[in-house]
């Protein structure tokens, strides 16, 4: 056996800053080999930055940046030879058919003719991509126009994979489908780092990264992040939701209200002795609302117990 | 710089050209357009000038003078007055551009001294074509009698001339007809070119900024360098093609002598198109929208070619410091040699030293297009 590798993706103190902003602060990590590892937080925590600091479109205003062992900013070039990077914004030739863009993509990479063409009909077909590789990839659907980013991603076959938001704005059943495809890769070895704005892909990821205000708040396995959630989490649902957010902040015990249509999600530090505490203010506030209940947290429930937990320092 | 990474761009970009009208029309129809625009519509003769004719004596000597008026190519007679104040209002109307009056005593002058006068009214609000105009009508009379002088009188402009009865022996060289579209049409070729190929590449890669293709571009190992060869290949295609086009075109169809040799012209294209190929992609490489690209494209080219490459208007003749500031107008060297190339039959020896600045020109543009965009986000 060869000796244990190095972490695949490694930042050290990166940092980048926008006129007023700082973007991404003295930010460390490691991923290694076969990792799928999510980053997550809210729009403007940084993610997109730390995804192109690490793909070398971005030059970082310190700190270093490493895949599989090559510097990203000293190297870029030979960095890039291993790594692909699909941006949030779909990045290929709407002008140009889903073949022609693949084969674009694989001379780019200077993967041999033979070879290339060799790779592209089982890629399409495990995609479920063959019948359509003579339409403009302007005419595909969201979710194929993401596969095709994946499959020009993958062409070249990359050790890790940069993906910036992959999923928004596609649909559930194609999101599973992609899931697929990304544990296949990391079956073969492939080293995934991803942004999610969703709680279940989140939960897929064999480690999690809460990004916040351009710092990683928390890193962990998802199930030891939620184990961290602080108490309890009750749903109460309401037509006067926005009400009920707003008088319930004031009450004992409550680590944080978030609403979400006409539910508003309760962070509590104990649901036995709140609940009943709750149900009396709000009845006394004469606001209609249903049997307040125990819930499973989602993505933004933990990130908001997590971070309260955290400003709080406790 | 790797070849194959050259080729999937160039690839890439012959596919996009193909699918965009835009791009299309540009790079075939904008040429043709132009060609007939500017090949019709610029010319700087005068021909069958609307002339009135005031007749004082009408006698056969003055009929004949006439005579010699009508059947000049320059003028064609349209009335006949009878007296000054139809005269005038004839100009004053534009009927005519000048009117010729024979005097009472022309006949008798003409036989007792042997030299007499001939009046010509001219239109100098206009006095270009009044100039001409007056050499063409002393012209006409020099061809009927060695003796008769043109007395002309300006309206509007500039005093005209008066002939001072010097007699010159004419040769024309390389533009034998005189005819302002031999002249014009090469200067033509470079509008043409230098528009078309700037307004094409101008939009190269703004397109990408603007269709958010360049940050998946830029994650590629692919080099500054080979995007802009890749990327100017078959640019520099459509503009051969447009140059054989141009050719044939100012040839065959508004018969303009051509008289160099062929290697030369598309030698000297190359170094052309290399320029104005280089400049727009270095504009576009600098501003990141396709409309601001394509008028700034415009702007750089249109402008400058039209105005100062000596296209139609002789650099010569223009003050010092804008004589100056031609020498950084690139078409004014490309517009030099195809002149020499189209009517004086000049070989690239003859051509030195426009030929040398265009290639300086050329490898400046080609170095700095090969670094103009940063393979990074701002």
């Amino acid at each position: 056996m060869t000796p244990e590798p190095g972490p695949m993706v490694e930042a050290k103190n990166l940092v980048k800053h926008f006129p007023g902003v700082f973007a991404v602060k003295e930010l460390s990590f490691s991923v290694g080999k076969g990792e799928i590892f999510g980053l997550a937080g809210p729009d403007g925590a940084g993610k997109t930055t730390v995804i192109r600091l690490l793909a070398g479109v971005m030059p970082p205003d310190s700190g270093t940046a490493t895949v599989d062992g090559i510097d990203v900013v000293r190297d870029p070039e030979k960095a890039r030879q291993h790594l692909s990077y699909m941006p949030q914004r779909f990045g290929l030739y709407e002008d140009l058919t889903v073949d022609e863009n693949v084969r674009f993509y694989a001379d780019i990479f200077e993967v041999p003719v033979a070879l290339r063409d060799q790779r592209i009909g089982p890629l399409l077909t495990s995609f479920g991509m063959e019948p359509f590789r003579r339409r403009l990839a302007g005419q595909l659907s969201g979710g194929m126009k993401q596969k095709l980013g994946l499959v020009c991603a993958l062409i070249h076959t990359p050790k890790i994979l940069l993906l910036d938001e992959p999923t928004t704005g596609v649909d559930p059943v194609s999101r599973r489908d992609f899931w697929k495809i990304l544990y296949g890769l990391r079956g073969e070895g492939v080293t995934i780092l991803i942004s999610t704005a969703y709680l279940e892909e989140a939960e897929r990821c064999t480690r999690l990264a809460l990004f916040h205000q351009g710092t990683m708040a928390y890193c962990d396995t998802p199930a030891n992040l939620k184990a961290k959630m602080p108490g309890k989490l009750l749903n109460i649902a309401s037509p006067e939701a926005r009400e009920i957010q707003k008088r319930i902040q004031s009450l004992e015990g409550i680590a944080g209200a978030l609403l979400m249509g006409d539910h508003v999600h309760v962070a509590v530090d104990e649901d036995q002795k709140r609940i009943p505490e709750i149900t009396r203010a709000l009845s006394e506030a004469g606001l209609p609302f249903d049997p307040v209940t125990v819930t499973e947290p989602t993505m933004e429930d933990l990130f908001l117990a997590l971070l309260k937990k955290k400003e709080t320092g406790s | 710089m790797r070849w194959g990474r050259i080729r999937a761009i160039a690839v890439k970009e012959t596919i996009q050209i193909r699918r965009d009208t835009r791009s299309l029309i540009i790079a075939l129809f904008m040429p043709f357009m132009q060609m007939i625009l500017l090949g019709y519509g610029v010319s700087l003769d005068i021909k069958h000038l609307p002339v009135c004719v005031y007749d004082r004596e009408g006698s056969q000597n003055s009929q004949a003078l006439l005579k010699h008026f009508q059947a000049s190519e320059y003028f064609s007679i349209i009335a006949v007055l009878k007296n000054y104040r139809e005269a005038k209002a004839a100009l004053d109307s534009d009927r005519c551009r000048i009117v010729i009056a024979i005097p009472h005593d022309f006949s008798q002058k003409l036989s007792d001294s042997g030299g007499s006068t001939v009046q010509v009214l001219a239109d100098a609000s206009d006095d270009n074509t009044a100039n001409i105009a007056i050499g063409y009508a002393q012209s006409v009379v020099d061809g009927f009698a060695g003796n008769l002088a043109v007395a002309a009188q300006g309206f509007g402009g500039s005093p005209a001339m008066q002939n001072q009865g010097v007699d010159l022996e004419e040769r024309v060289w390389y533009n034998e007809d005189l005819d302002s579209r031999n002249y014009i049409i090469p200067g033509v070729v470079a509008l043409i070119m230098a528009l078309v190929g700037a307004l094409l590449t101008s939009l190269t890669i703004s397109r990408e900024w603007e269709r958010g293709t360049m940050e998946l571009l830029i994650s590629t190992p692919v080099q500054p360098s080979e995007v802009m060869l890749g990327k100017l290949l078959p640019y520099f295609a459509i503009g051969m093609l447009d140059a054989v086009f141009c050719l044939v075109f100012s040839v065959f169809w508004f018969h303009v002598p051509f008289r160099g040799s062929l290697f030369a012209l598309f030698f000297t294209t190359s170094l052309f198109l290399v320029v104005v190929l280089g400049v727009g992609f270095l504009i576009s490489a600098a501003i990141k929208s396709q409309v601001g690209a394509s008028q700034i494209a415009v702007l750089v080219t249109l402008l400058p070619t039209s105005l100062l490459s000596g296209y139609a208007f002789p650099i010569d003749q223009m003050p010092p410091l804008v004589q100056g500031v031609t020498y950084v107008v690139f078409a004014r060297y490309y517009v030099t040699i195809l002149k020499s190339l189209f009517l004086k039959g000049s070989g690239l020896e003859d051509l030195a030293r426009p030929v040398l600045a265009m290639g300086i020109y050329a490898l400046v543009v080609a170095f700095l297009a090969g670094r103009a965009f940063k393979k990074r986000l701002d």
